[in-house]
C-alpha cells in the first residue's frame, strides 16, 4: 500500500484553524525555519481513507484469538473507553489548581488504594509508563534503600534465566549488576542456587511468578526468605499476575516491591504497544522512597499533591504518568470487584490447562502437572527430524484467522511456543484453535517441506529482516527526480 | 459482579472433567499453603459496568473544564481536528499490540514507519525511534546513550522543563552519570558559564528550543560550542514551534527529543503523551525503542518489519543500552495523523498563530501599569510577567471567569501560555481582569 508521502499532491490540504483574530506579528526571517517542512499534502478524505485501509492491515484482539504469551492479550472491555474519553478527564490540564481536579486526584487514590490491597502492598505510584519502567523504578527504589542505609557495597541484583529480557536490561540501567541465576530441573528457582548466589552484595532478587514456563514457584515462601536473610530485597515482577490476581498476592509471598503491567491483568488496550502502565506497590519501608508527587487525603477528605518528598528517588515521568490508562485499569477493577477479580485468574488458569491438555495430544508441552494462565511447547524434536520449527509452525497459524503464540521464548526453551489464551475466550474458541494447531502439527508430519511456505494468505509473505538490519531504511525517501 | 467471562457453566464443567478435576481452586493445588484468599482482596464488591459508569461520570464531574486555558508549561492544549481521534479509535489499532508478527501487522508497522518519517521531517535529522513513554524520559534516554567511556558528564541547562531536569537527573543518579546544570539567565542557558564548564570529560549538552519560560534559545550557538568540546549536543524541541524555528538538524543537534503532546493529543491530567526521539545517521544504532525499517518479503514486495532489534534488551539482556521495549504507538498514530491532517501549510498556520497571538497578548499585559514582561528576548508562545501585586489573588479572579490562567511560578511570576484555540476575546478579558487586580 502506498505511503502517506505518495499520496501528497503538492497544494492540496485541509482547513482547521479560525481565521487569525490578532495583528500580524512577524518572527524576523533570520530565526525562521529554512529547511523545507517534509509533511505530505492531503486532504481530509485522503488521511482517513488511508488509516481505514491501514486499520485492515492490523490484527488486534477485536479481529481473533490472541494467544501471545506473556502479553496477555485480553479483551478490552469498551466501557473503559468511554470513560477514558469523558471531556471531564481528557480536557483538564495537570497543572491546574488541586481543587478543580479532586476527581482526576480521586482516581489516582482510590486506585492506589486497590490496587495496594490487590498486591498485598503498601502504597503504589502510576508514574512509570510501562512494564519496563516500572522494573526501573522498582529497583531505584531498592537501590535508594540500600543507599539510605549506608549499605552501600549491596549492587547486585539476582535474576533468574528464565526472566523476561528487561530484568537484566534494567539492572544495568540502574548502575548495578546482574547475577544470572540458572534455573532447576523443573524451571523453578533452584534453591541451593540461590543459597550459593546471595550474600553481603546482594541488593535484592527479582522474580516473576508464576514464571515465563507459567509455573507458580512452589518454594517461594523459601525463597523471600532466604534473600531477606541475606539483606536482600524481593523484587516481583508482575508479567504474569493474571494467573494469580485476586486469588494471592505478592505482598504474602514475602515481596517488597511490585510492578503490575495494567495494560496486561488490568485490561486496558496494548495500543499496537503501548501506551501502557506500569505502576509500582511498595511495603512500607520504601514507600519514602516512591517518586513526587505522592497524592494525600486530608482528614476533610480534600486530596492534593504531596510535592515534598525530600527522601524520594526523584521523577521518573512528567506529571503523574498515563492517568487515562490508569483510570481504564480502575473502572476495570471497579467493575470486577472482590468476587469478580478471582474469577479472571481462576478462568484464565482454566483456559491455559485446557488448551494445553488438547494440544499435549500431539505437542510435547514443557509444564509438567497443571500450568498457570500460560505455557510452553517445544518444538525441539519436530525441527530436528522434521526440520519444521516454531517459527513454522507461527507462520503457518498466520493463515488461520487467529495471531500466533510468543516465539523462541523463555530462551531456556529450544524452539519454543509461548501459549497464553486469557479468561476472555470462551471453550469453543479454544477447542477451535486446538483443531487448528493439532492439524497443523499433522500436517507437518506427513509434508514438512510445505511447512516454510506459509503464509499465503497475507499481505505480504515472510519479510526479509536480515536485509532490514543490514541497510536500515528507517524512513521514506522521496525518490531522486 | 461484572466480568467478561464467555464460559457458560457447563463448558467450565466440560473443561474441568477434561482436567479430571472437580473445581477452579484445585488448579492452584500446588500453592503454598495458607497463600490462597479465602474471598478475594479486600475491596469493594463489583459494580458491573452501570455502577461503574455513575462512579466514573461522578468523578469526572468533580474536575473543572475550563472553556479558557492560558497554561501550558509543559503540556499544551491545541485545536485537535476529529479526524485524530477517529483514527486512534479503530478497534484493531487500538486493541493490538507490538507487531511481532509482521505479516498481520502491516498497518501497525506503516503507520510507525510515516511517523518515524515526519519526525525526521520536524528534526530534519536522518533516524527516529517508534516513540518512547514522554518527552522527560526521552531526554533522559538520549543523556543516557551519550555516555562513553572517556565522557561521563552530562551539561543540563536550567532553562529547561524543571519535570525534564528532574527525570533526566532521576535516571543519571541511578545510572551513576555525573550531571551539571547550566544556569539560566535572561530565561535561556547562559552560554558563557556553558563555554566555561565544557570539557574532554562532557559527554553532552541537553537545552531545550524552547526554554521553560517560553524564551528562544540561541541553539546554534550553544549546538557550535557544544561540538568543539566534542561533546553531543541534544536539543529539546516543541513540535509545532518547530514548523516556525529552525530545524534541530540546522541547530546542529545530533539528537532531537520532545514532547509530542502538542501534535493531537489531550490534556489528559498529564498522559498518555508521546516522547519523540530522533538522531543523526552516525547515532542510529545506539538510539533506544522499537523502530520500524522497510525490507521486502519473499516475493520481492514492499515490507515493513520491526528492526535492528539486537539493539534491544530481549536480546542483549545486561548489555542493553536501555531496558525500553513497548513505545507509545497509539500516541505516535495520533501525532502522525495530527500531522498528516495538517499538512506543512496547516501546521505552519498553527505556530504562527500561536507566535502572533502570544505576541498580542504580552504586548496587551505589558500596557498594565506595574506588570513587567520579565525577559526581553525572543519568545514563541509562553512567556513570564511580574506582578506588582500578588500572583495568586489574579488567578484566582480569572479562574472565577472560568479561566485557567497562566502557571504561578515560585518566585511570583506568571507563566502564560497563548495558542490558536485562544480567541482575541478571551485575551482581552484577561487583560482587562488584569488591569482592575493591579489597580486594587
Amino acid at each position: 500500500m502506498k505511503l502517506l508521502f505518495e499520496k501528497s499532491i503538492p497544494g492540496r490540504r485541509s482547513y482547521y484553524l479560525a481565521p487569525c483574530d490578532v495583528p500580524e506579528y512577524t518572527l524576523p526571517a533570520p530565526m525562521q525555519r529554512q529547511e523545507a517542512l517534509d509533511l505530505p499534502e492531503l486532504s481530509e478524505t485522503d488521511v482517513s481513507r488511508h488509516y481505514s485501509a491501514l486499520e485492515r492491515l492490523s490484527f488486534g484482539v477485536n479481529q481473533g484469538f490472541y494467544p501471545l504469551g506473556s502479553c496477555t492479550m485480553k479483551y478490552n472491555p469498551k466501557i473503559n473507553e468511554k470513560l477514558a474519553a469523558l471531556s471531564g478527564f481528557t480536557e483538564i490540564h495537570p497543572l491546574q489548581p488541586e481543587h478543580t481536579v479532586q476527581g482526576a486526584l480521586r482516581v489516582l487514590y482510590e486506585a492506589e488504594r486497590s490496587l495496594c490491597e490487590v498486591t498485598g502492598m503498601d502504597a503504589m505510584t502510576f508514574q512509570p509508563a510501562a512494564g519496563a519502567h516500572g522494573e526501573l523504578t522498582g529497583l531505584m527504589l531498592i537501590k535508594r534503600y540500600h543507599e539510605a542505609r549506608g549499605d552501600t557495597p549491596r549492587r547486585k541484583i539476582i535474576v533468574p534465566d528464565s526472566a523476561h529480557g528487561t530484568n537484566p536490561a534494567t539492572v544495568s540501567m540502574c548502575g548495578m549488576e546482574v547475577v544470572n541465576l540458572s534455573s532447576g530441573a523443573d524451571g523453578c528457582v533452584d534453591l541451593e542456587a540461590l543459597r550459593q548466589a546471595v550474600g553481603p552484595d546482594t541488593a535484592g532478587f527479582m522474580l516473576t511468578n508464576p514464571n515465563t514456563l507459567g509455573i507458580f514457584d512452589p518454594n517461594i515462601m523459601r525463597i523471600t526468605e532466604i534473600v531477606h536473610e541475606a539483606g536482600g530485597l524481593c523484587y516481583y515482577d508482575g508479567a504474569n499476575l493474571n494467573a494469580v490476581v485476586g486469588v494471592v498476592r505478592p505482598g504474602d509471598m514475602g515481596f517488597d516491591c511490585v510492578h503490575l503491567n495494567l495494560h496486561k491483568t488490568f485490561s486496558t488496550p496494548h495500543g499496537g504497544g503501548g501506551p501502557g502502565s506500569g505502576a509500582v506497590g511498595c511495603k512500607a519501608r520504601l514507600e519514602a522512597y516512591l517518586p513526587a508527587p505522592r497524592v494525600v487525603m486530608s482528614e476533610e477528605g480534600k486530596l492534593s499533591l504531596q510535592q515534598d518528598c525530600p527522601e524520594s528517588i526523584g521523577k521518573v515521568r512528567s506529571f503523574y504518568g498515563n492517568f487515562l490508562v490508569v483510570l481504564r485499569a480502575f473502572a476495570y477493577l471497579t467493575t470486577l470487584g472482590q468476587d469478580g477479580l478471582p474469577e479472571v485468574a481462576k478462568n484464565a488458569v482454566l483456559n491455559a490447562n485446557y488448551l494445553m491438555k488438547r494440544l499435549s495430544e500431539r505437542f510435547t508441552i514443557v509444564n509438567q502437572g497443571f500450568c498457570m494462565h500460560e505455557f510452553v511447547i517445544t518444538m525441539e524434536r519436530e525441527a530436528k527430524e522434521k526440520h519444521v520449527t516454531a517459527m513454522d509452525m507461527a507462520k503457518a497459524l498466520l493463515d488461520c484467522g487467529m495471531h500466533p503464540p510468543t516465539m523462541y521464548f523463555p530462551l531456556i526453551v529450544k524452539e519454543a511456543l509461548m501459549v497464553e489464551p486469557t479468561e476472555t475466550e470462551g471453550k469453543e474458541t479454544l477447542d477451535e484453535a486446538a483443531e487448528i494447531f493439532l492439524s497443523l502439527y499433522d500436517r507437518a508430519m506427513a509434508e514438512p517441506e510445505t511447512m516454510h511456505e506459509y503464509p499465503k494468505e497475507t499481505v505480504i509473505g515472510r519479510p526479509d529482516e536480515v536485509r532490514a538490519a543490514r541497510h536500515p531504511n528507517l524512513r521514506y525517501r522521496k525518490a531522486e527526480s | 459482579m461484572g466480568h467478561y467471562l464467555p464460559s457458560t457453566d457447563r463448558q467450565r464443567e466440560e473443561m474441568l472433567r477434561a482436567l479430571r478435576i472437580q473445581s477452579l481452586e484445585e488448579l492452584y493445588r500446588d500453592l503454598p499453603e495458607g497463600l490462597v484468599l479465602s474471598d478475594g482482596p479486600k475491596i469493594p464488591k463489583g459494580q458491573g459496568e452501570l455502577g461503574v459508569l455513575r462512579k466514573f461520570s461522578s468523578m469526572a464531574a468533580e474536575n473543572r473544564v475550563f472553556s479558557s486555558v492560558f497554561r501550558g508549561a509543559g503540556a499544551y492544549r491545541h485545536y485537535i481536528p476529529a479526524v485524530v481521534s477517529s483514527v486512534v479509535s479503530k478497534e484493531s489499532f487500538v486493541t493490538a499490540y507490538t507487531p511481532y508478527q509482521a505479516e498481520i501487522s502491516q498497518g501497525v508497522l506503516q503507520a510507525i514507519f510515516e511517523y518515524q518519517t515526519m519526525i525526521c521531517a520536524l528534526t530534519g535529522l536522518d533516524a527516529s525511534n517508534a516513540s518512547v513513554y514522554d518527552g522527560a524520559t526521552a531526554a533522559a534516554e538520549a543523556v543516557a546513550l551519550c555516555r562513553d567511556r572517556k565522557r561521563s558528564r552530562a551539561l543540563i541547562s536550567a532553562a529547561s522543563n524543571p519535570q525534564v531536569i528532574q527525570v533526566v537527573n532521576t535516571y543519571c543518579w541511578a545510572a551513576g552519570y555525573e550531571i551539571e546544570l547550566i544556569p539560566e539567565r535572561d530565561g535561556v542557558t547562559d552560554l558563557e558559564v556553558l563555554e566555561t564548564r565544557l570539557g574532554p570529560d562532557v559527554s553532552c549538552v541537553y537545552l531545550e528550543q524552547l526554554s521553560y519560560f517560553g524564551q528562544m534559545e540561541d541553539a546554534k550557538a550553544a549546538s557550535s560550542l557544544t561540538h568543539q568540546a566534542g561533546a553531543k549536543f541534544i536539543l529539546g524541541v516543541n513540535p509545532i514551534a518547530a514548523a516556525l524555528l529552525p530545524s534541530a538538524a540546522e541547530c546542529g543537534a545530533d539528537i532531537a527529543v520532545g514532547e509530542g503532546q502538542p501534535l493531537g493529543i489531550p490534556l489528559s491530567f498529564g498522559g498518555p503523551y508521546l516522547g519523540f526521539m530522533a538522531a543523526t545517521d552516525a547515532l542510529t544504532r545506539k538510539l533506544p525503542g522499537r523502530m520500524v525499517g522497510e525490507t521486502v518479503d519473499a516475493n520481492g514486495n514492499r515490507a515493513f518489519v520491526l528492526t535492528l532489534q539486537a539493539r534491544e534488551q530481549h536480546i542483549r539482556r545486561e548489555k542493553a543500552s536501555s531496558n525500553i521495549c513497548s513505545n507509545q504507538a497509539l500516541c505516535a498514530t495520533a501525532a502522525a495523523t495530527y500531522l498528516a491532517a495538517m499538512g506543512p501549510q496547516g501546521l505552519r498556520e498553527v505556530a504562527q498563530q500561536c507566535y502572533q497571538k502570544a505576541h498580542y497578548f504580552a504586548e496587551a499585559l505589558a500596557t498594565i501599569p506595574g506588570l513587567t514582561l520579565r525577559h526581553k528576548g525572543e519568545f514563541f508562545h509562553e512567556f513570564v510577567t511580574d506582578l506588582p501585586g500578588d500572583a495568586a489573588k489574579l488567578l484566582e479572579a480569572l479562574e472565577a471567569q472560568g479561566i485557567l490562567g497562566g502557571l504561578p511560578l515560585p518566585d511570583g511570576g506568571i507563566l502564560w501560555c497563548v495558542t490558536e484555540v485562544n480567541a482575541r476575546e478571551e485575551m482581552d478579558t484577561v487583560v482587562k481582569l488584569a488591569r482592575e487586580v493591579c489597580a486594587s
